[in-house]
């Protein structure tokens, strides 16, 4: 299997390399008109065939990687390294992106199938995809350039064949490591995606707008991708790294997070461009950014250049990397000096106080939050350049620097749907922000009431001062937002006399891709209030004898006994604990310990019970020595639910997003015109 | 006269909520357990897990367990936070520190992002009345204006007919 791995890695290099340079020839023959031998059509059809097969090559070389873990063939080193007879069968799978080279050969598959997709709908508008595939080559030819010969996932074995292998990580043998990764892939190699129509029409200097929405389809699936995927690695860590948190600011988190922002101020910026024609360079360059910040990201996890969590997947790559993102920078900038008379727009607006300011606001926020995290992440590299030693820069500045940013693009997020395109009365404005008003100040004063008090126990609590703030400021987005919907689902209900819900689902449908953005919204701002909960996160830690109880907030736990247990891949420790709550036994949770034979490495299996208004989340850290007691770390974790809850809702609102709306014709049949319209505006505000 | 006192309400409103600032930020001390837990989330651990000291309790840690007990003796000896954290980065190194201090070059990483962001602000505020101001030079120069509030209900009726508000985006 490794050398039918080899070759197929070999072959889908020489595919690729074919697609890249037969495409770029038959693109030159028809941008310059040159007579030549061969059709351009006909060899840029050859190019595209060239894509496809390359795809199946690539397909054929993970499926012969994943058969390798399943055979547990130790022949393979990777498959040494990463794997072992007793590993339960969805972590085989695993195995396939757990250490570098099959990592790398996820991504190349991954493209692939990107690729493979692009190439089979090419009719949509077959030079635009002719381009679009080609480039989308040439950054294959650089990952299959790498995987075969940098960091070869079929590379053998020296000297006598071990009987069983190292395992996996045991961090990675957790369900959402089966799912977590190839999620986060899809979104950072689904980017290329967009990169590779922008940087396409940039270089055909394609007329209109229609690329952008061409590829907003592409863009929304990869940004859900991305965002599933750091979500639950979110949910990874906290169930897994068991210190109670889901997010610590480490560079490989970071690394994954600035894409999202950049991505997601493309999202909102090229409705700009589509509704105005403005910003298309800064529309380009949002998406380069994004291309090259996910190859930040790989380098970074790749490279060791920063400390992290993840330092399981570390390698010398990190020149190949660099090299590459310094050839598709020169590329980006070279092509946009050449065609940017192309990108000219027509600039103009006309009031401060507009949908179009919002946008621009809403983009220099996310792109101020990406600057500082990609800041915090490379200043230790900078600090040891320039003064010699390295330093930390980890959650205390992000706390301070990022959060108030994030707190500001919360307020934008509320504001943006209230205002109207082009220009806005003050007499609107109070209008559509009175409720809004009302809910925020009406949570500042429970907040306070119910005792989060940012001055508490003498002292200024930061964390108290900003959970109340995002608190309050989520309640008024959510008004502003079900506001929107009311007052349009209102103006339906008296159009057709219709119920509010019925009312509400039509408008949803005449504008998929707006409502669902609301909904993203709403999705958004129950994860800020699950990360304001954080703030009031408590602890409690102590050695358990037989029947001794821990008390943390509601919650009385009560060890009832403690043991081990044995399984072919690992042993393990866990204590058995019954919960009480109002002297009433709810429920028993068994924290463990377990020490995987395989690499001898010991790890938390953190036992959680999630309800909304909190998680209660036990830690087993070890048995104390001389007494051979649990010691056990209870957290009462307020509201974590929530944002798992919100990833869900985001998730629904980007598939209603990419649901085409309903067609004047159609919702003409769908919703009979029984009234007149009436004189007030019906989507105030929006469109 | 009466636009006087709505500004003398205002001024008074403004000093009692400072006065209410000032008494409950004076309220009390910190006590040495929330010392420990500030101070436990200003410091990293050293064992290389790259989490913070308050937050690291990962099995088998070598580290955390010493440098918590130190931090609870140098919290019962009466040293003041800073000092703490000066012995604490003598020790361990620089890295110790879960953030850059304000000092030297760290000072650096704290005052980038603010400028970038105020410049960045600054910049955008600056672009939206430039390409305001353009578009109603433009049309004060075509000598009529671009927009006439006049036909706002109508435009709305026509955006809403059409269906610019159906498919049209955000």
């Amino acid at each position: 299997m490794a050398t039918f791995g080899s070759f197929a890695l070999l072959i889908a290099l020489a595919l690729a390399a074919y697609n890249l340079l037969a495409g770029t020839i038959a693109l030159r023959l028809i941008a310059t008109g040159q007579p030549a031998r061969i059709s351009p059509e006909r060899l840029a059809d050859t190019a595209r065939r060239a894509g496809i097969a390359g795809f199946v090559a690539i397909t054929g070389a993970a499926f012969a990687l994943v058969w390798s873990v399943f055979t547990n063939d130790f022949s393979i080193t990777y498959i040494l390294e990463h794997s072992n007879r007793a590993l339960p069968a969805p972590y085989k799978f695993a195995a396939l992106w757990s250490g570098q080279e099959g990592s790398l050969l996820l991504w190349a598959w991954l493209l692939g199938i990107y690729g493979f997709v692009l190439r089979l709908t090419h009719k949509t508008d077959v030079k635009l995809y002719a381009y679009a595939g080609t480039i989308l080559a040439g950054v294959q030819v650089f990952f299959l350039t790498v995987v075969n010969f940098a960091a070869p996932p079929f590379a053998l074995m020296r000297g006598a064949i071990p009987d069983d292998g190292n395992g996996l990580n045991p961090l990675l043998q957790y369900p959402e490591m089966v799912i977590h990764p190839p999620l986060l892939y899809l979104g950072y190699v689904g980017f290329t995606v967009p990169f590779a129509f922008a940087l396409g029409a940039l270089m055909m200097r394609y007329p209109g707008e229609k690329w952008i929405k061409i590829t907003r389809g592409w863009t929304m699936v990869t940004w859900l991708f991305l965002t599933v995927g750091i979500f639950l690695g979110m949910h990874w860590a906290y169930a897994v790294l068991g210190w109670g948190g889901y997010w610590g600011w480490d560079p490989v988190e970071n690394a994954s997070f600035m894409p999202w922002l950049t991505g997601t101020a493309f999202l909102h910026s090229v409705m700009m461009q589509e509704k105005k024609g403005m910003m298309k360079s800064w529309n380009v360059w949002l998406i380069f950014t994004t291309f090259l910040l996910t190859l930040l990201g790989t380098l970074l996890t790749r490279a060791g250049l920063v400390s992290s969590v993840h330092a399981f997947a570390q390698s010398s790559i990190g020149t190949w990397f660099t090299v590459f993102m310094g050839v598709v920078l020169a590329v980006c900038i070279f092509t946009y000096i050449l065609q940017r008379a192309h990108l000219k727009s027509d600039h103009h607006l006309e009031s401060l106080v507009s949908r179009e300011s919002s946008f621009l606001f809403n983009n220099l926020v996310l792109l101020a939050a990406c600057f500082v995290i990609l800041w915090g992440t490379l200043f230790p590299i900078l600090s040891e350049y320039v003064q010699g030693n390295k330093v930390t820069v980890g959650p205390p500045f992000y706390n301070r620097v990022a959060v108030p940013i994030g707190i500001f693009l919360l307020f934008l997020t509320g504001v943006g749907p209230l205002l109207p395109w082009r220009a806005t009365s003050l007499r609107a404005i109070r209008r559509n922000f009175v409720v809004p008003s009302i809910a925020l100040w009406g949570t500042v004063i429970v907040g306070l009431a119910v005792g989060i008090q940012p001055w508490k126990n003498g002292s200024f609590d930061t964390g108290n001062f900003y959970a109340l703030v995002a608190l309050a400021m989520s309640a008024g987005v959510l008004a502003a937002i079900l506001s929107e919907f009311l007052r349009g689902a209102g103006v339906i209900s008296r159009q057709t006399g219709r119920n509010l819900f019925t009312a509400m689902y039509l408008l949803i449908r005449r504008n998929t891709r707006r409502y669902g953005g609301y909904i993203i919204h709403i999705g958004v701002v129950i994860v800020v209030v699950g990360l304001a909960g954080a703030a009031f996160n408590r602890s409690q830690e102590s050695e358990l004898a037989l029947h001794d109880k821990l008390v943390i907030g509601p919650y009385t736990l009560e060890c009832v006994g403690f043991t081990q247990d044995s399984n072919p891949n690992y042993n393990s420790e866990y204590a058995l604990l019954d919960v009480y709550k109002g002297g009433t036994k709810q429920f028993q949770m068994s924290p463990e310990k377990r020490v995987y034979l395989a690499s001898d490495q010991p790890q938390t299996m953190v036992a959680i019970h999630s309800v909304p208004g909190w998680d209660l989340y036990v830690v087993y850290e070890g048995s104390n020595p001389d007494t051979g007691q649990p010691i056990i770390k209870a957290f009462l974790n307020p509201l974590v639910s929530w944002i798992w809850a919100g990833v869900v809702i985001i998730v629904f609102g980007t598939f209603v997003a990419l649901v085409p709306s309903l067609t004047p014709s159609t919702a003409a049949l769908r919703v009979p015109a029984t009234r007149t319209a009436p004189a007030e505006p019906v989507l105030k505000g929006g469109d | 006269m009466r636009a006087s006192r709505r500004f003398n309400f205002c001024i008074k409103s403004l000093q009692a909520l400072a006065l209410a600032a000032t008494v409950c930020f004076s309220l009390g001390v910190s006590d040495a357990g929330s010392r420990f837990n500030d101070l436990g989330h200003r410091m990293m651990c050293t064992c290389g897990c790259a989490q913070l000291l308050g937050e690291c309790n990962h099995v088998g840690c070598t580290e955390s367990g010493r440098e918590r007990s130190e931090l609870t003796a140098a919290i019962a000896s009466g040293a003041t936070d800073q000092e703490i954290l000066t012995s604490f980065a003598a020790k361990y190194g620089a890295t110790v520190l879960a953030a850059p201090t304000t000092k030297g070059f760290d000072l650096v990483a704290w005052i980038a992002p603010i400028a970038v962001f105020g410049a960045a602000l600054l910049g955008t505020i600056l672009l939206v009345r430039r390409w305001s101001v353009g578009r109603t030079q433009a049309a004060q120069a075509s000598g009529s204006s671009a927009v006439d509030p006049e036909m706002n209900p109508l435009r709305e009726k026509v955006r809403r007919e059409t269906g610019s508000g159906i498919d049209g985006g955000f």
